[in-house]
């Protein structure tokens, strides 16, 4: 890891590259995805659109290592993910991505405190950040506030009952804690009327800033475009096809 | 670790479908080892029936015959032996006491066993347990009867009763000594061997019963009174089976030699303790029988965890998605499902030692009482821990079903969120 800090050091440039990638779903009628070359510079806040079924869940499934391409390279940070093994990318995405998902982010059964401090468990260098300044669980509650959870909710002894919102302003605590470099949002405010979006958005991109993060956020919604630093549009950097290999 | 206290937490979530499983399980194997116990109980109670008594003596048969006549009133002699023979065996040096049986009649389903007032110090049963009388005491005028406890208990008798014996075994008979009734003169505690189920009287009085009979039936105009039979020698001539006390057990296999070569009369000696063994290893059938039935139990409660786990792992594919996406891998998605899977059969295994120990402190003086049934409380032994270690890894191994699928499902899913 210090290798790759220092050469996230030397080309500061991008933290995500891709080049020549190629996926396919197994079985047959197959989904695809191939992108040639991507790449997208630190601290940006970049917003990627794509109509259903273009590809967007498989192309962050890539970025993420959750997925291995068949060819190719994704380049994260100085790393090359794909040389890596599949449980060394499940270790490099939680040390280095904070994932937010659509809806239905917590585990409804534990405490809200806990639902945040999950990916510490998989993450030590994470871990440490988040207690350089004392107890994780205070970072954990800072987070909460700054997002805006109301102080009894933080406490709460169930995630479960906690509306919508709510619910997802700890998600947002969660994919922070610890600092990781890069926050995935996936369709984060779909579910959240028009006032709540704007107030959710404005308080991530506060603490994503704070925490000189890179956010790729995934949307159709192309209103929330004049936000973002950057709008891209998936297809313009992939292909997605359905059945078989090309 | 919150991953693990997550896992509780999930299962705490599901605590009613949880809560069934574990009591399934724990039910399942409180019958498993329950099972066992009243096996052995019942093993050790049956090897138990008679105690203190070197060698069984009879006409010459196989040595279950005899022991299933003499002991357990099951079935009948072929041959009777003299009385000469007897006492030759009575006079012998090694021979301590001698207690005759004599079989043939019945009282309403129950035997009729004509035998000394030595059978009531003689016999002993598990271990050195001795006939005790409930009421009353030994029979000790010729019309006197002595009945077990089953015997009392079934058809309500108290001493001082009139009886009436029938010849031979049925419930119903139509040939009755009623010319000749008995009356009980005492009952015996329960022991939990045939002896419960045995009406006793003097050996003498089935002779008297008999005097004017002869092939099983009245010689026509010949009846005595029972006034009359008082007066008449009522010597026995012949019994069915003798017990022999030694007075030291080296001399057992010298007397058992001695008694199946003797010449006057064709005999048969039996160690009783073999001849139970034996009969044991006949019925051991039931007991297997009884075993699988109690594993299939237990098998069928871990099928149910399987389910109940399978079942949830659906609505489960969000939590797992969650896990994957803060870099849980797929090997620990399938170490907390076999966890799990651990957790409910260990509970369940706890539970039902719990259940066990319960079920035999309450029910022990009853069983004991009802059926003579003896079931000792005692830590499990060995065996019934490796049985349960077993279990506890048979019950992880079933885990790996759902957890593999969830494991497949996690690496399909991906990041991606499924409802």
């Amino acid at each position: 890891m210090v290798v790759a800090t220092a050469k996230l050091r030397a080309e500061t440039a991008n933290v995500i590259r891709m080049s020549g990638v190629r996926f396919v779903w197994p079985g047959r009628d197959a989904f695809s995805l191939a992108v040639d070359a991507f790449s997208l510079p630190a601290a940006k806040r970049i917003l990627l659109i794509g109509p259903s079924g273009s590809g967007k869940s498989t192309f962050l499934s890539l970025i993420c290592g959750i997925i291995a391409p068949q060819t190719g390279e994704i380049d994260i940070l100085g790393t090359d993910i794909t040389k890596l093994a599949a449980s060394a990318r499940d270790g490099f995405r939680a040390e280095h991505f904070g994932i937010i998902f659509q809806i239905f982010n917590l585990l409804p059964y534990g405490t809200v405190i806990d639902n945040v401090l999950l990916p510490l468990s998989f993450a030590p260098m994470r871990r440490k950040r988040a207690t350089t300044n004392g107890r994780a669980e205070d970072e954990a509650v800072r987070l909460l506030t700054c997002l805006g959870l109301e102080p009894h909710l933080t406490r709460g002894p169930s995630a479960a009952n906690l509306s919508v919102g709510q619910q997802q302003r700890v998600a947002a605590a969660r994919a922070l804690i610890g600092s990781p470099e890069i926050i995935v949002a996936d369709e984060p405010t779909s579910a959240l009327d028009r006032n709540r979006q704007e107030a959710f958005l404005d308080l991530l991109f506060t603490q994503v800033s704070d925490a000189g993060a890179t956010l790729i956020m995934v949307s159709h919604d192309e209103t929330l475009a004049g936000r973002f630093d950057e709008v891209i549009r998936l297809e313009t950097i992939a292909i997605s096809g359905r059945g078989g290999r090309r | 670790m919150i991953v693990l206290r997550l896992a509780l937490q999930s299962l705490r979530n599901r605590w009613l479908a949880a809560l069934l499983t574990v009591i399934a399980i724990a039910v399942s194997i409180t019958l498993l080892l329950g099972v066992e116990k009243v096996r052995t109980g019942a093993r050790q109670s049956f090897a138990d029936t008679i105690s203190g008594t070197d060698l069984i003596v009879g006409a010459r048969s196989g040595a279950i015959q005899l022991l299933l006549y003499s002991v357990f009133r099951i079935g009948n002699a072929t041959n009777n032996i003299t009385w000469t023979s007897l006492q030759d065996i009575a006079s012998r040096p090694e021979v301590a006491w001698i207690v005759p049986l004599s079989l043939g009649d019945s009282h309403r389903g129950f035997r009729v066993l004509g035998t000394t007032a030595d059978y009531f110090t003689h016999y002993k049963y598990r271990q050195a347990h001795g006939l005790v009388f409930a009421a009353g005491k030994p029979f000790s005028d010729l019309f006197d009867a002595v009945v077990g406890a089953d015997v009392a208990a079934t058809l309500g008798y108290k001493v001082g009763d009139p009886i009436v014996v029938s010849h031979g075994l049925g419930a119903v008979s139509f040939v009755e000594h009623d010319d000749k009734p008995f009356r009980v003169s005492g009952i015996l505690e329960r022991t939990g061997t045939p002896v419960d189920r045995t009406v006793h009287v003097s050996l003498e009085a089935i002779e008297a019963i008999h005097v004017d009979w002869q092939s099983g039936g009245r010689i026509p105009g010949q009846s005595v009174t029972a006034a009359q039979v008082r007066q008449m020698d009522l010597s026995p001539k012949a019994v069915s089976a003798v017990l022999v006390g030694l007075k030291s057990r080296l001399a057992t296999f010298r007397l058992q030699r001695a008694i199946n070569e003797y010449a006057a009369e064709p005999l048969s000696a039996i160690l009783p303790g073999a001849a139970l063994q034996e009969l044991w290893g006949l019925v051991g059938t039931a007991e297997t029988a009884l075993k699988v039935v109690s594993v299939m139990v237990v098998a069928t409660a871990l099928l149910g965890m399987v389910t109940m786990i399978l079942t949830t792992l659906n609505e489960r594919r969000r939590e797992m998605a969650i896990l994957r996406s803060v870099g849980a891998r797929p090997r620990t998605i399938l170490g907390l499902l076999m966890a799990e899977a651990g957790v409910l059969t260990l509970a369940g295994v706890g539970l039902g030692v719990v259940l066990l120990y319960a079920a035999l402190m309450l029910l022990r003086p009853y069983v004991d009482a009802t059926y003579g049934l003896h079931l000792p409380i005692e830590p499990p032994a060995p065996p019934e821990m490796t049985t349960l270690a077993f279990i506890a890894v048979a019950g992880c191994i079933a885990g790996l079903l759902p957890a593999l699928r969830a494991y497949r499902l996690s690496l399909v899913d991906g990041m991606m969120i499924r409802t």
